[in-house]
Order: C-alpha cells, then sequence, then structure tokens
C-alpha cells in the first residue's frame, strides 16, 4: 500500500516534458518533489503563477508571494505572475496540459464530488469546478477506502459534484486505474504488496481487468 | 485631476448598510487591511460582499464577521474561518460559493461592459441550479456552459503595491490576483497602496489598472501582511 508519497510519486511518472501542469491542494502539491531529473515541466498556480518553485528559504518568505493552497512559495527563472481572470482564462483555455487534484469520490463515468459534505464541510470549490469543467487531462489522487474501509471508487457519487464524466485517471494507495469513455475503472496497475483480490474489494464501481495485472514501478 | 483621499475613513464615508462591496485578495495575501479596518470601525452592517475567501477569523474580513456586518458572501473558498463555517450553518450569514474562474470572470466582464459570459465551470452540479445551459462549440469540443452575469459592486477597493494621484496601480507578485478585477467592476473603486507617487513616477507599460477605473486613492499605512501558511525549506 502506497503512502501519500508513494501516490505523490507514481503520478509524477504521468508529468511529460514540456508540460504546463496545475497542483491542487494536499497531495497534488507533493507531486512537484518527485518530477524525474531532465523533465522540464512549468507548475501553475490559479492564484496567478506561471513558473512557480519550491518552498522559500526560512527567513525569505515574501507575504506577497504565496501559491493557491495560500502557503509560501518561490518563483523559478522565467516565472511570469498575473491576474486571477488570465489564470482561469489559460485554463479554460486548454493551454494547462495536466490537472492533478485531490477527491473524495470518484464514479465509474468519471464524475468527481470534492468540495462539500452537506450539512457537514463547506469549504468551497475555489478553482476545482474550473480546472474540472476545462482540462485537456485530469488525474485524481485519493484514498481509494474511507477511514470506514468504504469504497470511494462508486457507481455514483453520493457527494455534490465537482464535474461530471471529466476524470481521466486514478492514482490510490492500492492502484491505478482509467475511467473509459463508456465507463467503468480499468485496472492497470496494483501497489506493491497489494493483489487484484484487495483492489475488488475496495472498488464499488464497475471494475475492469483484462489479463494480468502488473505491480507498479516507483522508481 | 486628483483622486487622492486621506485615508482610509475619507475613502469609505459613503459606503452605505446594506450595499455590494467587491473586495481584492487571495486569502490574505493583498487584502486592503486599511478600509477593512475602517468599515469595522464604522460598524456598517448588511453588506454583500464579493471576495474570493472570508478572512480569518482575527483578521481581514473575518472581522467584518465577527461584528456580524455581513448579511451575505459571495466566495469561492471559505475553508480557513470558523467563524464564518458556525454563522453559515447556522443560517445567519447567507452564502453564495461560486467557482472561482468564474468569480474572476464576472468581475472582469463587469470592469469590460458586459453583461454576462459563459463558462463551463459547474455544468452538472448544483453550481448549474437554475441558470440558462447553452451548447457551444469550441475549441473543436461541442458542450454546454453556464451563462453568468457580471459583477456591479456599490463600491470596489483594493490594495494595490504603487500607485499614483491618477489612480494607476502597479501590483506586486501574487497580491495581484482578483485585485485589478475587482477594481475594473465598481461603480466606486478605492485604491490603498502601500506607495503613493506623482504621476509620471509609474512606467506606463507596467500600469496593471489603468486610472480611470479608479475614483479615490490614499496611501495606506501599519500593514501586517500576515502569512497564512508560512511553508520554508532549510538551507
Amino acid at each position: 500500500m502506497l503512502d501519500k508519497n508513494g501516490i505523490a510519486k507514481r503520478i509524477a511518472k504521468e508529468v511529460k516534458n514540456g508540460m504546463y501542469v496545475n497542483l491542487g491542494i494536499g497531495i497534488p502539491t507533493l507531486v512537484a518533489n518527485f518530477i524525474p531529473k531532465g523533465i522540464e515541466v512549468i507548475l501553475q498556480s490559479e492564484n496567478g503563477i506561471l513558473g512557480m518553485g519550491p518552498f522559500p528559504y526560512e527567513g525569505e518568505e515574501d507575504a506577497d508571494l504565496i501559491n493557491a493552497g495560500k502557503q509560501t512559495v518561490t518563483l523559478l527563472p522565467g516565472a511570469a505572475i498575473f491576474d486571477s481572470a488570465m489564470s482561469f482564462g489559460m485554463i479554460r483555455a486548454q493551454k494547462v496540459d495536466l490537472t492533478i487534484l485531490g477527491a473524495m469520490e470518484v464514479s465509474e463515468n468519471g464524475d468527481i464530488a470534492n468540495w462539500k459534505i452537506p450539512g457537514k464541510m463547506v469549504k468551497g470549490m475555489g478553482g476545482a469546478m474550473d480546472l474540472v469543467a476545462s482540462a485537456k487531462n485530469i488525474i485524481v489522487a485519493m484514498q481509494h477506502v474511507n477511514k470506514a474501509g468504504e469504497s470511494k471508487l462508486l457507481p455514483e457519487c453520493t457527494l455534490p459534484l465537482t464535474g461530471k464524466k471529466c476524470v481521466k485517471r486514478i492514482v490510490t494507495e492500492l492502484a491505478v486505474l482509467d475511467v473509459l469513455p463508456q465507463g467503468g475503472f480499468q485496472l492497470l496497475e496494483r501497489a506493491p504488496g497489494i493483489s487484484v483480490e484487495d483492489i475488488k474489494k475496495a472498488t464499488a464501481g464497475k471494475l475492469i481487468i483484462e489479463g494480468d495485472i502488473p505491480e507498479m514501478i516507483l522508481d | 485631476m486628483n483622486k487622492i483621499v486621506k485615508n482610509a475613513d475619507e475613502a469609505i464615508r459613503d459606503i452605505q448598510d446594506g450595499m455590494t462591496l467587491a473586495l481584492g485578495g487571495f486569502g490574505l495575501c493583498g487584502i486592503p487591511e486599511n478600509c477593512i479596518n475602517a468599515l469595522v470601525t464604522k460598524g456598517i452592517k448588511n453588506l454583500t460582499c464579493i471576495s474570493n475567501n472570508a478572512g480569518v477569523d482575527d483578521f481581514g474580513l473575518g472581522l467584518l464577521l465577527q461584528g456580524k456586518q455581513i448579511k451575505k458572501m459571495i466566495s469561492s473558498y471559505v475553508g480557513e474561518n470558523a467563524e464564518f463555517e458556525r454563522q453559515m450553518l447556522s443560517g445567519e450569514l447567507q452564502v453564495d460559493l461560486i467557482p472561482q474562474g468564474t468569480l474572476a470572470t464576472r468581475l472582469l466582464a463587469g470592469g469590460y461592459g458586459m453583461p454576462a459570459i459563459y463558462t463551463p465551470a459547474g455544468v452538472g452540479t448544483e453550481v448549474a441550479d437554475g441558470k440558462e445551459v447553452r451548447k457551444f462549440s469550441f475549441n473543436g469540443q461541442e458542450k454546454d456552459y453556464l451563462l453568468e452575469y457580471a459583477f456591479e459592486p456599490d463600491f470596489s477597493i483594493v490594495k494595490a503595491w504603487k500607485g499614483d494621484s491618477l489612480g494607476n496601480l502597479v501590483f506586486r507578485m501574487t497580491s495581484r490576483n482578483f485585485s485589478p478585477l475587482v477594481a475594473m467592476a465598481g461603480k466606486i473603486s478605492i485604491a490603498e497602496v502601500e506607495e503613493l507617487v506623482e504621476p509620471g513616477k509609474l512606467d506606463p507599460d507596467q500600469i496593471h489598472v489603468p486610472g480611470i477605473y479608479i475614483h479615490r486613492i490614499f496611501q495606506g499605512s501599519n500593514y501586517e501582511k500576515r502569512i497564512e501558511q508560512r511553508t520554508v525549506r532549510k538551507k
């Protein structure tokens, strides 16, 4: 079973040279730490950065320079700053190649829910609805099951949706899966030490298994 | 032409109970601290505030929430504020949560003189409830778009890094965020700046908001510029 860094490490392998990438809050933010050497990507932060760098060194924090998670960050050489309308303009116009974000639930037809638990948690959607409505390619980083052991990969989402039919690929602590255009989670890879049976048990939605399912290669 | 006012109190002098305000800032980054404090002190009530976030409990718009001065918030993300969550779940505070890009573009539309926009954000979700949906072909794909209306706030309030007496504004780093859009949308727009300069001191090629959009400007003071998430690495 993968920990958060493991999920981030596996997702980092999906990032290709020359991509513009938007990383969501949480596990997606960790992906930046695992992008292989030699792969040049430009990170977009929807509060108005292209070319976002790592956290600043202690004592060099700048209150005017934060990412979409409100964390202090730095700029890389060649970075650009812009306002929020342009930021979502480039997202809507599909200039951003890859969006990586978290989810509470994903359904077998690619619906995603990640912004609200009615009566309990209402933090808002932030930029997630804009991102999922427009992104060319969306990878979801999420836990396969919740703390009670219930699957979060479902026939249909039970929580209010963030977007419909938009998720393409999912990386969890147990597996890598694709959401097929006709519906269903196609199992692509198993996490180290995880069996196909384990994944079957943890997946409530339609799971498609074809042939031998290889174990993930993380390094 | 001189748009300079003395301070935040003079800038907000005619903001009345029940008005709609748009405020710049992302989280606590780039918020108009002086004007928010002046609104708190003056005790203006029943405000509708258009702002991406709602501050934290003891800073930014959180201060107006503590004083129960806000009737309605229009925001995209409000996760950092316990008092906000309490007022919302108890029904004291009306909340319209909208996608962040929709918020930005509705402000932009206000400043660009366009009554409405179409966006795909929120299609098929509860955000689309009651809204016109229309199919467009764009970028080689046909999909559904929602009609969203421009914002026309009574007052817009922003903080810029530098500004001149004509109202030309320059922002620094990501404190720009929503502020140029907010500044453009207001019927009356107020800018507080860290440094107020003479006309001619700002490079015309580097101005983010031309002064035509700004009605009142003043040199702010005592900026706290609080950091919400201080994240660092070791040398």
